[in-house]
């Protein structure tokens, strides 16, 4: 009976795998294929790859996605961490009405976000690099603070207390005694901020003005005309390379833990 | 006032910058918004923008998106919770690289993974080719709602996984065992322990699901053929070609209103349970 269960659940997992790989492999495959058809298979190349280094359109497009990604999560960390500490000290009511404030981005449709973000713009700021980041900045705090408030909540903050009554300075116990407590809520907190930002669509079309273009509404603008092959091969190296530093974190820490309770059980 | 109690409320202060962020990006945007929905071009009050929702193509729209969205909700939680459900029976469940295969396809862009749905379900697409080759008749999926349907579901069912599975993987073993350990066979134990402890991880998928595939414009243009319009699309339209972005407004305010006023029952529920568990 177990087996036959295990095996149903392996099949199942491996069902679902599929459906979630499958458009992935067909871009993969495309990012080898000669012909410039999105239908015909004209053998293997390594072209687009090489080419793509010469194609400074791509390349802009990619070097403003990832500084946008990495500059809003970065900001969304300094700027949701305090939050969440603040937070989480008010009372009953303030609390609510915070909370409910961080949900708004996250209920709320993309599309009606990059609409509100982009009629408050117009009447003090060009649309362009910098509203693009301040939208991505909003959208991305709740996901911070929504990672790191749970952390907060299981913590023992009298720890904090018995360090700083036993001498230490605010930023010295926060360093010491707050931040590593806090650190796996910062850390995922981070990444999905950073992974929020690399895939939106919606919130930057709205918001980029003339000019300015991410990976996502470069894809947009080209769907008429035909995706640049180029793109296909952009896309399959960052999702290799994503996947190997993943599974490359993944495996230390995993070490890490069983060091950890190695070390319990001496 | 004792020394700990002042430490605590000074901390407060520490949400300052927080506060001002969300003031700035977040009301005073929604305030412009509304302000837009309630004018005309010559600024005089009114309420015709947002009442445009109930003319024949918007209703037409609203009606095509609720159905996309309910259906999307609902075939998302049948896919995603025998999947939670499978990975906690093989133990994947404490390994981070479960999540990791979840998570990882959203590192490909949405818009390319789309297309690539596209390019599997045309009429001489991936899809047709394999299912001819097995000797059946092909499908006329291509620019249809269920070509929609497979992409909404397929776009956002991350989101549906990841909550379910934080809600699951957070029962203890032990309350687990206990139950079986008091007679309760594997069905009772499903009904009566697991099942009641994930709903807070349902409402949060559903919360996360709902609302953003009634409004993805992407999917359906690419999908649809741009025959099939849902809300989101014509919001864009009004916004993108036909440049009046009084009407825009009005059309996303009768969203949002409905949206909270459907999520209002959700998010109480979800208050009562636990904090939130979306990821």
């Amino acid at each position: 009976m177990k087996r036959f269960k295990d095996i149903i659940s392996g099949i199942y997992i491996g069902f679902i795998g599929l459906i979630l790989y499958a458009p992935i492999l067909v871009l993969i495959v495309l990012s080898f294929n000669a012909s410039r058809s999105r239908v015909t298979w004209g053998g293997f190349t390594f072209d687009w790859y090489i080419r793509l280094f010469s194609n400074q359109q791509i390349l802009e497009a990619l070097f403003t996605t990832l500084i946008l990604a990495f500059a809003s999560s970065a900001v969304s960390v300094l700027v949701g961490v305090p939050g969440a500490l603040g937070i989480h000290a008010m009372n009953k009511k303030k609390y609510g009405i915070f909370m409910t404030l961080t949900n708004i981005p996250m209920l709320n449709a993309d599309i009606v976000t990059g609409i509100a973000l982009m009629l408050w713009f117009v009447h003090f700021i060009p649309l362009g690099f910098g509203s693009v980041l301040l939208a991505h900045i909003t959208f991305n705090i709740p996901y911070v603070i929504l990672s790191v408030m749970p952390r907060i909540q299981q913590m023992n903050l009298s720890v904090y207390e018995a360090t700083r009554d036993l001498g230490a300075g605010p930023v010295y116990a926060f360093f010491k005694v707050l931040l590593p407590e806090m650190m796996p809520g910062i850390i995922s907190g981070f990444f999905m901020a950073f992974t929020m930002s690399m895939d939106d669509f919606v919130i930057t079309y709205f918001t980029k003005g003339a000019g300015v273009n991410t990976l996502s509404t470069m894809i947009y603008g080209e769907i008429r005309k035909g995706i640049k092959p180029e793109m296909y091969a952009l896309s399959t190296i960052i999702f290799v390379a994503v996947s190997i530093i993943l599974l490359c974190v993944n495996t230390l820490s995993e070490k890490h833990k069983n060091h950890i309770v190695e070390e319990k059980n001496l | 006032m004792n020394e700990l109690e002042e430490r605590s409320s000074k901390r407060h202060w520490l949400a300052t910058p927080y506060a001002i962020w969300i003031i700035v990006f977040t009301v005073l945007p929604l305030i412009v918004i509304f302000r837009y929905a309630l004018t005309d071009s010559a600024g005089h009050f009114t309420l015709e923008n947002t009442a445009a929702v109930t003319s024949p193509i918007n209703m037409k729209a609203m009606w095509f998106s609720l159905k996309i969205a309910f259906g999307c909700t609902v075939f998302c939680i049948l896919l995603a919770y025998p999947m939670v459900l499978a990975m906690k029976h093989l133990g994947l469940g404490r390994r981070g690289i479960s999540l990791f295969i979840i998570i990882l396809p959203m590192w490909m862009n949405f818009i390319l993974r789309i297309l690539a749905w596209q390019m599997i379900l045309s009429n001489n697409g991936i899809l047709n080719l394999m299912i001819t080759k097995l000797g059946f008749k092909p499908v006329a999926v291509a620019n249809t709602p269920t070509a929609i349907m497979i992409g909404v579901v397929y776009d956002y069912l991350p989101y549906m996984i990841l909550p379910i599975y934080t809600a699951i993987m957070d029962i203890s073993d032990d309350l687990i065992e206990a139950a079986k350990d008091l007679g309760a066979g594997s069905f009772t134990v499903f009904f009566k322990v697991v099942f009641p402890l994930s709903i807070p991880g349902l409402l949060s998928g559903t919360v996360m699901v709902f609302v953003p595939s009634m409004t993805s414009f992407v999917i359906s243009d690419i999908l649809g053929g741009g025959k099939l319009q849902l809300i989101g699309n014509i919001i864009e339209q009004d916004f993108i070609s036909g440049n009046n972005w009084h009407m825009g407004s009005g059309l996303s305010v009768a969203l949002m209103i409905f949206v909270l006023i459907s999520m209002e029952f959700t998010i109480r529920e979800e208050k009562t349970g636990r904090e939130s568990v979306i990821w």
